[in-house]
C-alpha cells in the first residue's frame, strides 16, 4: 500500500515519562501550568498530519555551526560532531523531520538579547542550526561545545551543558522540544531542569554518548543522541475520514 | 519473558527555555544568521480564502502576559484540507499555501499575531464534520511539555455547536475559551484569542 492510501494514527503520549508540568524545583512553572486536566482527544486529521518541510526551506550551512555564523574567523571551543537518528516508538526510521538546534557558546552565553551573562559574545558563533533527517531518519550537525552557564532559579543553579532540540516529524502530535546532555557532566545529577523528568530511564535517554568512532581525527570528536518520536500504526478509521460511521465515539 | 519486541520510549519532553527564539526565530534573538526564515505569514499573495489575522496573549497564573512565548499554528486551507499526504479528503489544495506558521510574542506587549486565511471545515474522527479550526501548539520557559489547544472562529456558531471536539469537552463554560472572538478593525477581520495558561479562565488544552 502507499503512503497515501494508508492513513496512520499515533500512539497515545505516555505522559509519565515526560515533566509534570507543574514541578516546583524549576520555579518557572509554577505559574506556568494548567491546573486542569488536559482533555483526551483522540487523533483526527488535525492530529495526524502536519507541515511538511524540503531542502528548499534551509540554506547549505545552516547544519554547521562552526561556519554559519563565521566573521573572518572561527567560533571558540572544543569542536564537536553531533549525530543520531530519530525514530518511532516502533523503532522506523522518521525521514524528512526538520530538526532544529540552538545552544550557548562555549562561554555558556547565549546570543539573545535577553542573556546577560557576564561570559562574552563570540563573534563568530550564531549558536543555531537545523536540518532534515535523511531517508535512515539520520541527522548531524557539527559545532563547537557549549559551556555551562549560571541562572536564577535557587541561588546557586548552574545548567550542565546542554544542547536544544526541536523536532517536527510527520504528524503535529509528535511535536517535540527536548534538550542533549553530555556523557559525564558532573552538574547533569544536580540539574532542576532535567530532575522535573520523573522517570531515570528518560533522564539517562536524553544524555548522549561519545562515539569515538565518528569524529575526525586530528579535528573533532563526536557524541550520538537518538530522539525517539511518538509511534505510527495504522488507523481503524479510514472509512471515517472519508465520510462513513465508524465505531468510536468521539 | 514477554513475547513481543520491547517498544521504544518517547523522548522526553523539555522547557524550550528562555531563548528559545535563537533556535526557532533567530531575527526575534537579535541576529540575522539563515537565509530563509520561518514567519507568522502563513498566506500569500495568491493564496484563496479571506484574509484574517490572529491575535493574542498568552497569559500566566498572575495575569501577566508570557513575553517569551513562542506558538506554532497549523491549519486547513480555505477549502478544509491539509497540505499532507495523509489528508485524503477530496478538495482541492493551495500551492501557495503550506498552513504552518510560527510566531513569537513581542517582548514588550506579549501580544503575538499570525495572518493567514480562514480555513475550511474538515472531516472529523467519526465522519462528523469538524467546525473550521486551527491547532496551536505552545513552548516557553516554564513550560515543560508543549501545551496543545485550538482556536475555533466566534463566526461559526452553528458550526461549533456540533462540533465533536468542543462537544467533549464535558464543562460547557469551559469550551468558550476555545472561539477566537472577531473583530473588524480598519478592514481586516482579526480574531483576537488570549491563551489563559492557569487561572480562572484556563484555556482547555488537548491531551493530544
Amino acid at each position: 500500500m502507499s503512503e497515501q492510501a494508508a492513513p496512520r494514527e499515533f500512539c497515545a503520549r505516555n505522559r509519565s515519562a515526560h515533566p509534570p508540568a507543574f514541578a516546583p524545583g524549576y520555579k518557572t512553572t509554577v505559574l506556568r501550568s494548567p491546573r486542569n486536566a488536559p482533555i483526551a482527544l483522540l487523533n483526527s486529521l488535525s492530529e495526524i498530519t502536519a507541515p511538511v518541510f524540503s531542502s528548499d526551506d534551509l540554506g547549505p550551512l545552516d547544519n554547521d555551526l562552526i561556519l554559519n555564523y563565521a566573521h573572518g574567523g572561527l567560533p571558540v571551543g572544543e569542536r564537536i560532531i553531533v549525530h543520531g537518528y530519530v525514530r518511532d516508538q516502533f523503532a522506523r526510521p522518521v525521514p524528512n523531520a526538520l530538526v532544529e538546534v540552538w545552544q550557548a557558546n562555549a562561554g555558556g552565553r547565549y546570543r539573545h538579547r535577553n542573556d546577560t551573562y557576564i561570559a562574552p559574545i563570540d563573534p563568530n558563533f550564531g549558536g543555531c542550526g537545523r536540518m532534515l533527517t535523511d531517508r535512515d531518519g539520520h541527522y548531524v550537525f557539527r559545532t563547537v561545545k557549549p559551556g555551562p552557564y549560571p541562572w536564577r532559579n535557587s541561588v546557586d543553579d548552574w545548567r550542565p551543558a546542554h544542547i536544544h532540540y526541536s523536532i517536527s516529524g510527520s504528524g503535529w502530535v509528535q511535536r517535540l522540544i527536548t534538550q542533549l546532555y553530555f556523557e559525564g557532566d558532573p552538574l547533569i545529577s544536580q540539574d532542576a531542569i532535567l530532575r522535573t523528568i520523573p522517570d531515570e530511564a528518560a533522564v539517562r535517554q536524553l544524555i548522549a554518548r561519545l562515539d569515538r568512532n565518528s569524529g575526525v581525527p586530528l579535528d573533532s570528536l563526536a557524541y550520538r543522541f537518538d530522539i525517539v518520536l511518538r509511534g505510527a500504526r495504522a488507523t481503524w478509521f479510514e472509512s471515517a475520514v472519508q465520510g462513513q460511521p465508524a465505531m468510536q465515539s468521539e | 519473558m514477554v513475547n513481543t519486541p520491547e517498544q521504544l520510549q518517547e523522548t522526553a519532553s523539555q522547557t524550550a527555555g528562555p531563548y528559545v527564539h535563537i533556535g526557532l526565530a533567530p531575527h526575534a534573538a537579535g541576529f540575522d544568521i539563515f537565509e530563509k526564515n520561518f514567519s507568522n505569514v502563513l498566506a500569500g499573495s495568491g493564496t484563496r480564502g479571506d484574509r484574517i489575522r490572529i491575535e493574542g496573549r498568552v497569559i500566566d497564573g498572575s495575569g501577566t502576559p508570557l513575553r517569551d512565548v513562542l506558538l506554532e499554528m497549523w491549519q486547513a486551507n480555505a477549502a478544509g484540507k491539509y497540505r499532507h499526504p495523509a489528508d485524503l479528503q477530496d478538495k482541492p489544495l493551495d500551492d501557495t499555501f503550506r498552513g504552518w506558521g510560527r510566531a513569537c510574542s513581542d517582548f514588550e506587549s506579549g501580544i503575538w499575531f499570525f495572518d493567514t486565511v480562514k480555513p475550511g471545515p474538515v472531516e472529523g474522527r467519526t465522519g462528523r464534520t469538524m467546525a473550521p479550526h486551527v491547532n496551536l501548539w505552545i513552548v516557553a520557559r516554564g513550560i515543560n511539555l508543549g501545551l496543545n489547544t485550538r482556536m475555533y472562529f466566534s463566526d461559526e456558531a452553528e458550526a461549533n455547536a456540533k462540533d465533536p471536539v468542543l462537544n467533549l469537552i464535558e464543562w460547557e463554560v469551559r469550551r468558550s475559551t476555545l472561539i477566537g472572538q472577531r473583530e473588524a478593525r480598519a478592514g481586516m477581520s482579526v480574531y483576537r484569542f488570549d491563551i489563559h495558561i492557569q487561572g480562572p479562565n484556563e484555556t482547555v488544552f488537548f491531551d493530544v
